[in-house]
This record gives C-alpha cells, structure tokens and sequence, in this order.
C-alpha cells in the first residue's frame, strides 16, 4: 500500500513509513536500550512525543474539514476533549477502590461532592469497549446534530467559525460546573492503569506511543483515501465554489456533514489517546483559544496538504515545549502570535504548500502529484 | 385570662423597672457608678436609668457601652469614654480630662442581652433627634429590634412627631412593635399587620412569619393574606431588578460590540483582536489616572473624563497601526484575517503583562459613581446607571457620525462599493485605516467605562471576545440599531433566566439560543438585503 502510495504521493509515504518505524524504534529505543545508552528515551520523553502526536492526529482533522471543504471549525478542541473525557471517565473507573476515599464505584470528587451513586451517563464505562465506541461516537454524535442543523441552513464562513467558537465556551462553562458530573474544574486525574498495565510504566508509556502513531498513520491513509476520491473531490468543489457545486446538483450539506462528523471522531479518537499520555483531562480543554491555536498548527505546516497538518502539529507543539519549559517562557506568546501573523502574511500555503511549490517550480514539465490539492485562499474571496 | 395577666404582669415589670431607672437618674453619678460595677446585670439597669433620665450625654455614653469604649476602674468605679483619638473624656462633663491617664482601666462588657437593651435604648434616645435623618435612622433601628418596651417611646414620638417620612417611618415602627405583642389588644395588631403589609419588603414578610406562637387567628389570616399579596408584588418587583440588571449587562455587552460592530459588522475584518482594543484603553485609563495623582493630585476626580478621549486615541493609533500593518494584506482573506489578528491579540497581551505585571491593576471610582439609590423596591446603583448612559451616548455619537459626517459618508461608501467609492475620488486605503481606527478607539472607550466594573488586567479583553462577536452577529452584520437591540436583547435575557436556570446554566442556554437562532436566520437579526449581502 506504501508503495502506491509513493507513486502518487511522495511526502505522504515518507510520512507513513517515518510513523512506522517509529512505532517499533521508540518503543525499543525506551524498554530495551539501557538507561546508560545515549540512545535511551525517558518516558518523559516517549509521552511528550506520543502527546506531540496526538496533536498532529488533531490537526490532521482540522485539515480535512478546513482544507478540503473550507469549514473553518474553531471549536475543534471540544471534539477532542470529549474523546479525552470518555477515555478518561473509563479510566477514573478503573480506578476503582484504589481512590484517596476508597470508595468501591465512585469517583473520589463524587465521594467529595457527597453523591450516593454514580450518574447514569457513568454506568458501563468501566468497559474498555464502550469507552472506545464513546470516545468516537460522542463526538460524532455532536459534530452530528450541529452539522446537520448548521449547514442545512447554510451558515457558511465566518458565521459557522463563530458558532462552532460558541459551541466550545459553551461546553467549557458546562464542563466546569461541579454538578455536571465530570469533576468540575479539576477534571479528571489520578489514572492509575489502562487495560490492566500501570498507567505510569514504561512499557505503558511506550505503547501508547505507539498506539498513538499507528492511529496518526491510520487516520493519515483514511483522509488521504477520503481526500482522492470522488467524496474528496466534490469536497474541494464546495470549498472552492459552494453555489457551483450545489447547482450542479451536489447535496453540499450532506457531504459537509459527513466529513464533519469523521473530522470530529478523529479527534475524539486523538483526545482519548491523549489523556492517558498526560494523565489528566480538565475544561480548560474546550477554551476557545484552544481550539484556535490548532488552527495555526495546520497553518503553519500547510492548508490542504494533510502531511503539512501533521508536521505542523508537532513542530509548532515541539516549540511550544521549548519556550515554555525554558528561559524563553515569557515569550511563548509573543512567538506563537508572531507565527500567527507572519504564516499568514508571508507563508499562507504553509510549510509543505510552499516546499511543493518549489519542487514543482524546479522540475518543470514533470507533472508533480503531490501538488494537487491546493490551498486555495483566493478562492475564499471570491465567496 | 391567663394571657390578660401575663400582660398584667409585664406591665407591672415593665413600670417597676422604669420606676427603679428613674429613682437612679436622680444622680448621673450613681448611674455611672451601675456600669463600673461590672455586672451585666447592673449594666443593664444603668442603660434603662441613663436611657430615661433625659440628660443630653446619654446617647454618647450608650454608644460608647456599644462599641466598647466604654471603660471604668475597677477600684474607684470612675467611668470615662474613650474617644475617637484616644483620649479619655469625663462622661459627666463631656471633656477630655485633665493630668495623667489612671492605669488599670477595664472596657465595660457587654452580652446579648445588653445589647438588646443598648439597641432599644440609642433607638428610643435618637428618636428624639432635631436631626430628621437621624430622627429616620432611629425609627428604622426600633423597627429592626421592635423591642416592646420602646412603645411608649415610639408612640410619644409618634405624638410630637411633624415630618411626615419620618411619622410614616415612626408608625411603621409602632405597628412592629405591636404585631409581636401578644397582649396589644387584636384590632390594632390586625391595623399594625395591614400597615406593616404596605411595606412591602422582604423585611416585612420576615416580620409577619415571626409572630408569636399564641396570637389569636384573625391576627394570623390577616398576616397570611398580608404575606401573599407582599410577595405578590415582591415578584413583580423581582421581574423589574432583572430587567435592571439586564439593561446594565446589556449596555456593557453594547460598550464592548459596538467598536466591533465598526471593524467587523462594517469592514467584514474579523478583529480577534478586539478584546485587546478594549484591554487597552482600560489601562490608558489606568495610566491617565496614575499621571493625574502624580502630578495634579488635586485633579484625580478628573481621571475619568480625560481618559476617555485618551484610550480613543491610543487605542484608535493603535488600530490603524494593525490595519496599515497587517490586514490591510489581508482583505477578501476573512478566514486569514481570523488567524492574524488573533496572533496581534497574544503579542498585546504578552506586551501588557511584560510591561505592566500580570496582577490586576487598581482604578478607582469618582464619587459620582459610586453609592446606590432606591426606586420603589429596585435597587440601582450609579456606576451602573452612568454606564448605560453613557454607552447609550457612545451609540448615538457612532451613530451621528456615520450618518453625518463626511467621513462617515465615505466610510459607508466605500463599504458598499468599494470601486465606485474609489472612481470618485474618496481614498479607500485612507478611509480602511481610518474606519478601523474608530472602530478600535470606541473599543479603547469601552476599555474606560469598564475599569468600573470589571478588573483591569491583560485577559480583560478576552472574556468580552465572544460576547462582542455574538452580539453583533445576532444583531446583524452591518448594522449598528442591530448591535443595539441585539446587545440589550442579550443581557435582558441572560439577567431573565439566570434566577431560573443559575448563572452559569443560563449563559451556556443563552449560547444554544444564540446558536439556534443564527441557524434560522443566518445573517442576524436585521439582516442586510441586496447585493452586499454575497460579499
């Protein structure tokens, strides 16, 4: 399959096989090289990668809807966050006796909160196999009934960017109520183990690492299947000219709502690998700054190239990590509202748009693959 | 019967001890000598002798027992008040005194059941005030304690009494009294029920739950009745404070959109950074505020007035600086726009708290402002009031000058068409910078009212973001009467369902709402018809 896939796109094979073997090396690179070894990962560093990854999965969702059917989605971060919160409800079950009240079935901040028994919206999750179906079917669920109700009325552009930002601050506000049920504004915390493995081991550690990249590359190749089809196609059609699309007979609505709700199960999907790996899920997670700064991570790798979405979700979250863990911390924001500002005036097809640009420039005549589907800013003005 | 000689008996109690106070005024000092004999008891009788004996010291003397500057020596039983700066007076002459301070002085104490007595007692003493608004307060006090042996003091007063709110103020008083009396004879308990009951207030359906046990049942229907009716209309009144409260939010929301409604409802430019717009001005007016009291101290009342026209200006340099800098790349870009302005607002950000801390900044209030007046049961307060007016004098200046200046001719042409406006002659690049200009400067104007309620800080501007953009959506891209009816729309609402729904559930409904709403009408409120609609 890579191999057809290197035929027609180059960037995206060499992305696929790097998270291959990096799902086998860094796992090795962690259990089995010693502590001594230059070559040793910490599991600190396999969770901020796997973490990093999760992120670029995030990303690579906001691309789909974004840069092939041009619906700006600012509240993306309440998709996963919902994915993360089903993931980590399973995982506050799983805890069990073991919590600081030692109660047998309640969550300890239900125990603090005086709560007799447990919510109906908590029955079951101590099954993986629901928490799997709920990481996925939640937000898809949700992405479902906004997109259905958004798009069938044709709220296009800014309008649906400020709403879906409405969506998000509403669910952060109800997320932070004590009485919802999700714990509050502590959200959920203190996972003690997955499946049966401790949450804390390395050898956890680097299996949802590894976890995370085989879901990055599955979620890779189903957007990139999506994006080359006829569903992909009609999708650039009603990013690029709506009306044309919808007279020619295309129901715009139905195809902007699918590809919303796969868009939102894949970043459930990347929220749910991501609590395990940071061993916590608060509200904090919907705010609408959030859900904004992703935006800027497929801005900077590129719009509409899928592998630029990806390489900007790590690369932007991989300074991120430097600034703030460093001297530089004070000047996390002047850097990443500086990179907001000069992706879009110097840069606006990103990093992988420009690099294919260039690589079509220098072989001309040769008819390059992966520079199909474009960016297409002016498009947009043109609406 | 019984109940006849249980208030038999009270009265004789009653009598006895006020003849035994009396017997005590004879000698200022022999009552003085009643509060150093530290017994609570004696203490007791001594405010009931001084309260009766008429001497004009009285009432400083009780007030000093009350907040515990009274002291005596324990040894020679002198009494002596200690004043505000802390010299000893001669409650006797009302002087400080003279010589050395006696060592060992002791404050008289005090316990519930004083404090009772010293509360009926300053009551019963200040409604003999020649003040009438001290005179009010004391009828006010009896009221709150209606200790039944201030009746007679109250009726007397009643009696003497010639301003009217005052005599109101006195019968209200009287009839408090008389309600928890068991032995006042019915019709007048029922009268006092029905006068308590024009009240009104929470305060009097507390009055009319508490009465005692044994009262007779006319008495108890009529107070029932008089419960209902007061909450009855305690309801309406309700309904009236939230409007109050939605009005005042609604022209915060109204101060916060209006600048948007300029820069996006005109421009279409989606300005992330307008929260910041607001942020600013709010610490110009900080920093106008700290120059004045650094360099016209005498002047800081003044703080306010000239910040206003300093926030427009910093805030509007600061607006045209983005627009010639940034957007101006950008237009037809409106997704782009999003993203960059958005960047500008955490650099803003980052710069203010680098340059100004991240802790809240403290702007102070002007007298003006500040303090609350009563309208029927509404409580409103002047800052608040000032507020909506002032947003309101906000709107109708945008409003002019978009209607009837020639900048704002242009503006609106060139929004309508930019290349005819061009063709014209109008310099559309000019007029952009200018547009966002003022659109930035009414934020920084918002930024100056909002330093009155809000905390001046380098997130202020961020949490009246997405309200801004709400409002102004709702009311309808383009058009300022839709910002207006949308922003005070919002705040009714949110203020309406906050009692039912709690403030954080009725904010996440108001957001559904809003959400439903643009799915049935897209283009807000007052949409805009016509050919601009498809820019």
């Amino acid at each position: 399959m890579i191999a057809q896939l290197y035929r027609s796109d180059r960037v995206g094979a060499a992305l696929l096989v790097i998270l291959l073997v990096a799902a086998v090396t860094v796992p090795v690179l962690s259990l089995a090289v010693g502590e001594a070894s230059s070559l040793h990962l910490s599991s600190y560093a396999v969770s901020l990668m796997g973490k990093y990854l999760c992120f670029a999965l995030l990303a690579l969702s906001v691309d789909l809807v974004w840069g092939y059917c041009g619906i700006l989605s600012l509240g993306h971060g309440a998709f996963f966050a919902l994915g993360g919160y089903a993931m980590g409800m399973h995982l506050m079950r799983q805890i069990g006796p073991r919590g600081v009240y030692g109660h047998p079935v309640l969550p300890d901040f239900m125990v603090f909160l005086n709560w007799k028994e447990l919510p109906w919206y908590w029955h079951g999750l101590d099954q993986f196999w629901l928490a799997v179906i709920l990481v996925v079917a939640v937000p898809g669920l949700l992405a479902f009934v906004f997109g259905w109700f958004a798009f069938r009325s044709r709220v296009t552009g800014v309008y649906l960017s400020i709403i879906t930002q409405a969506m998000t601050f509403a669910l952060m506000l109800a997320f932070f109520r004590n009485d919802m049920g999700f714990g509050g504004n502590n959200g959920l915390t203190d996972f003690k183990d997955i499946l049966g493995f401790n949450i804390q081991a390395a050898g956890t550690r680097a299996g949802l690492f590894a976890a995370s990249a085989l879901a990055l590359a599955g979620g890779y190749v189903l957007c990139r299947f999506l994006t080359r089809s006829h569903f992909g196609k009609v999708l650039i059609a009603v990013r690029d000219a709506e009306a044309r699309a919808r007279f020619t007979g295309y129901r715009v609505e139905t195809y902007k709502t699918v590809v919303f709700v796969i868009s939102a199960c894949l970043a459930g999907i990347a929220g749910a690998l991501y609590v395990p790996q940071v061993g916590i899920i608060n509200p904090s997670e919907f705010s609408p700054a959030n859900s904004i700064e992703i935006i800027v991570w497929v801005a900077v790798g590129g719009r509409g190239t899928l592998a630029g979405a990806v390489l900007g979700g790590i690369l932007v979250n991989w300074l991120k990590t430097e600034f703030t863990t460093g001297v530089l911390a004070p000047y996390w924001l002047f850097a990443l509202g500086g990179l907001f500002v000069a992706v879009t005036l110097l840069l606006p097809k990103g990093i992988v748009g420009t690099a294919q640009d260039l690589a079509a420039r220098l072989r001309p005549g040769q008819r390059s693959g992966t520079s199909e589907p474009q960016a297409a800013p002016a498009a947009e003005a043109a609406e | 019967m019984f109940r006849r000689i249980v208030f038999l008996l009270t009265c004789l109690a009653l009598a006895g001890w006020l003849t035994a106070g009396a017997a005590l005024a004879q000698n200022l000092d022999a009552v003085l000598k009643g509060f150093a004999a530290n017994s609570y008891v004696k203490t007791d009788q001594a405010i009931a002798a001084l309260a009766a004996s008429g001497t004009p010291q009285a009432v400083d003397i009780i007030a000093a027992l009350q907040s515990g500057r009274l002291l005596f020596h324990l040894y020679n039983k002198t009494v002596f008040i200690k004043g505000a700066d802390g010299k000893l007076i001669d409650p006797r002459t009302m002087k400080p005194i003279t010589g050395e301070a006696p060592f060992g002085l002791k404050p008289v104490r005090i316990n519930n059941r004083v404090r009772a007595a010293i509360a009926a007692a300053l009551g019963s003493l200040r409604l003999a005030n020649p003040d009438p608004a001290k005179r009010l307060a004391a009828a006010a006090a009896v009221f709150k304690a209606r200790d039944p042996s201030a009746l007679a003091q109250v009726e007397a007063a009643l009696a003497r009494e010639m301003d009217a709110g005052v005599k109101a103020a006195l019968a209200e008083a009287r009839a408090a009294i008389l309600i928890g009396m068991v032995g006042a004879p019915e019709a007048a308990r029922v009268a006092a029920v029905e006068l308590i009951a024009r009240r009104g207030d929470q305060d009097a359906i507390g009055l009319l739950r508490e009465l005692p046990a044994d009262t007779a049942p006319t008495v108890k229907a009529a107070a029932v009745a008089a419960i209902g009716a007061i909450q009855r209309s305690l309801e309406f009144w309700n309904i009236g404070q939230n409007l109050c409260y939605g009005i005042s939010l609604g022209s915060v929301l109204l101060l916060a959109a209006i600048g948007l409604a300029i820069t996006f409802g005109q421009m279409g430019v989606i300005n992330m950074a307008h929260g910041e717009m607001v942020m600013l001005g709010a610490y110009t007016t900080y920093l106008v505020q700290s120059w004045l009291a650094a360099s016209f101290p005498e002047a800081t009342h003044l703080a306010l007035a000239l910040a206003v026209p300093a926030a427009f200006l910093v805030t509007g340099a600061a607006g045209m600086a983005i627009e010639r800098g940034v957007i101006q790349f950008l237009y037809g870009r409106p997704l782009e726009t999003l993203l960059a302005t958005w960047g500008i607002s955490l650099v803003l950000q980052q710069a203010v708290r680098t340059a100004f801390g991240p802790t809240n900044k403290e702007v102070s209030a002007p007298d003006w402002m500040s303090g609350a007046f009563q309208l029927g049961q509404l409580t409103i307060t002047w800052g608040r009031l000032w507020i909506v007016v002032f947003s309101l004098m906000v709107f109708a200046a945008l409003l002019a000058a978009t209607k009837f200046s020639r900048f704002g001719l242009e503006m609106r042409a060139v929004t309508q068409n930019r290349s005819m406006a061009a063709a014209m002659g109008v310099r559309t690049h000019w007029v952009d910078a200018l547009t966002f200009g003022l659109g930035s400067g009414i934020a920084g104007i918002a930024g100056v009212a909002l330093t009155q309620i809000d905390n001046v800080s380098p997130n202020l501007g961020q949490g009246y973001l997405i309200d801004s953009f709400l409002v102004v959506v709702f009311g309808g891209v383009g058009n300022l009467w839709g910002t207006l009816v949308g922003a005070l729309s919002l705040g009714v609402a949110n203020k309406l369902l906050e009692p039912y729904a709690g403030a954080v559930l009725g904010k996440i409904l108001l957001l559904v709402l809003i959400v439903l709403f643009i799915q049935k009408r897209p283009r807000g409120l007052f949409a805009l018809r016509g050919r601009a609609v498809e820019q």
